[in-house]
């Protein structure tokens, strides 16, 4: 357990270590860089013409579908990890083959309904 | 305390490795490139070859001023470049180059761990094209969610077939595994993770998010200097980590045909090389596919494809044990 932990004690030290280069990156930039705003620069870029309307433009959603769909896939998907790697061990065998069929007829069934609805074209 | 400085050096080697692995990759693109396309290059900057372009574009970028639009959501909008290219970092240190214990960090969960913390970096984008105020970058940014949504899937269960495969979700423990037949075996599972990887780090031909002629530079376009350098750097670092894992996870990693103790470090910069290669190739070669091809792409080919591969993993799986 302890091990376990040190590893990510690890991972926790390299991203300090990540975000330190950014911020030292940036840190050098503010030294060497100049300052003059003006308010055509800090405008809007819209092609270099003023900008037209709000900035946070409405716009359709294209593709919530699929984000249900990936979000549905994608927590199935989870629990192929754990699977993965003891299915194939001594006193499974075709048992768990026969579960992984399962699983992929009910993947394959979801999305061959989602395909027959329509919700996989993007209009 | 050997232990604490061997763990320092492999992060400095990794932080190196990051920050001069996107640098090559950048240049070998600027010049490959350029002779696919008849042309030079830059051939000024270093006096050979223009083998400096790189760390002069470097001098310049660190010299810009840094504007953030008026309308802009600040604090997102300045913190966007580090959720974008720090991910690519953490990624590295589970990325075995060698047998024995070279890599960073074995972890036991390496495999799942790469795949959420590369999800991450997609974050950074979204971020910008939300923080920017401006209905083109967030049009981009609508188009990165809907494109790591649709190319996940697909990449998620082709790492899963080879974790099938070898039995274990560590990199290294992965690599030991390996055998050269499982290069035919897992042949769709690695075609599908290159593929989806490539349209996850929005490279071209899966450049719709940045589509110029549309939607001037997508989630970047209000972006300059510094922070601009830092999303290209994001980008090349990504090859780097997406090269790294496919050698890694379908190409046998540091095993080559002889001296695998000896040189494995070598056949794993080689393979990861030969991989950046491709990349470079295929953004010369194909024309921008469309938001709707796209999509297509993922959902009607690669994930049925990467479920064949899954059912084909484990029915051999349990046939050869």
């Amino acid at each position: 357990m302890r091990d376990y932990f040190d590893s990510y004690a690890v991972v926790a030290v390299l991203l300090l270590l990540g975000c330190g280069i950014v911020a030292g990156a940036l840190a050098a930039n503010r030294m060497l860089r100049p300052h003059r705003p003006t308010p055509e620069k800090l405008t809007t870029y819209e092609c270099g013409v003023d900008p037209v309307g709000g900035d946070w433009a409405q716009s359709y959603v294209r593709y919530y579908v699929f984000a249900y769909l990936y979000v549905v896939f994608a927590v199935d998907a989870v629990f192929l990890f754990p699977w993965a790697t003891v299915f194939s061990a001594p006193g499974y065998g075709l048992t768990t083959l026969g579960e992984m069929f399962v699983f992929l007829g009910f993947l394959a069934a979801g999305l061959a309904y989602a395909g027959k609805k329509g919700v996989l074209s993007w209009v | 305390m050997p232990d604490l400085l061997e763990i320092v050096v492999k992060l400095a080697l990794v932080a190196a490795a990051f920050a001069v692995l996107p640098l090559l990759v950048g240049q070998a693109e600027h010049k490959v490139m350029a002779h696919m396309q008849g042309r030079l290059g830059p051939m000024y900057a270093g006096a050979f070859h223009g083998w400096a372009q790189l760390v002069a574009d470097g001098v310049k970028f660190a010299q810009k001023e840094s504007v953030v639009p008026r309308a802009a959501d600040r604090t997102v909008f300045k913190l966007a470049p580090a959720v974008a290219i720090v991910p690519y970092l953490l990624v590295l240190v589970v990325v075995p180059v060698g047998p024995d214990g070279q890599v960073a960090l074995d972890l036991g969960l390496g495999l799942f761990f790469a795949l959420a913390v590369m999800g991450v970096g997609v974050i950074g984008a979204i971020m910008a094209g939300w923080a920017s105020a401006n209905k083109y970058s967030l049009l981009g940014g609508m188009r990165v969610a809907a494109q790591l949504m649709s190319y996940e899937l697909p990449m998620v269960f082709a790492a899963s077939s080879v974790a099938m495969a070898a039995g274990t979700l560590s990199l290294s423990g992965i690599v030991e595994e390996w055998r050269w037949w499982w290069l035919p075996w897992q042949a769709v599972g690695a075609v599908v993770f290159f593929v989806a990887g490539l349209a996850e780090l929005r490279r071209p031909p899966f450049d719709m998010p940045v589509a110029d002629s549309e939607i001037i530079f997508g989630p970047y376009t209000e972006y300059g200097g510094l922070r601009f350098a830092l999303f290209l750097l994001a980008e090349y670092a990504g090859i780097v980590v997406l090269c790294a894992l496919t050698t890694v996870l379908f190409l046998g990693g540091w095993k080559g045909p002889f001296l695998n103790a000896e040189l494995g470090w070598l056949w794993t910069l080689l393979k990861v090389f030969v991989l950046a290669f491709v990349v470079i190739w295929l953004r010369v070669t194909y024309p921008r596919m469309r938001e709707d091809q796209l999509q297509k792409l993922a959902w009607a080919y690669l994930v049925p494809l990467s479920l064949g591969q899954l059912a084909l993993t484990g029915v051999l799986k349990v046939a050869l044990a």
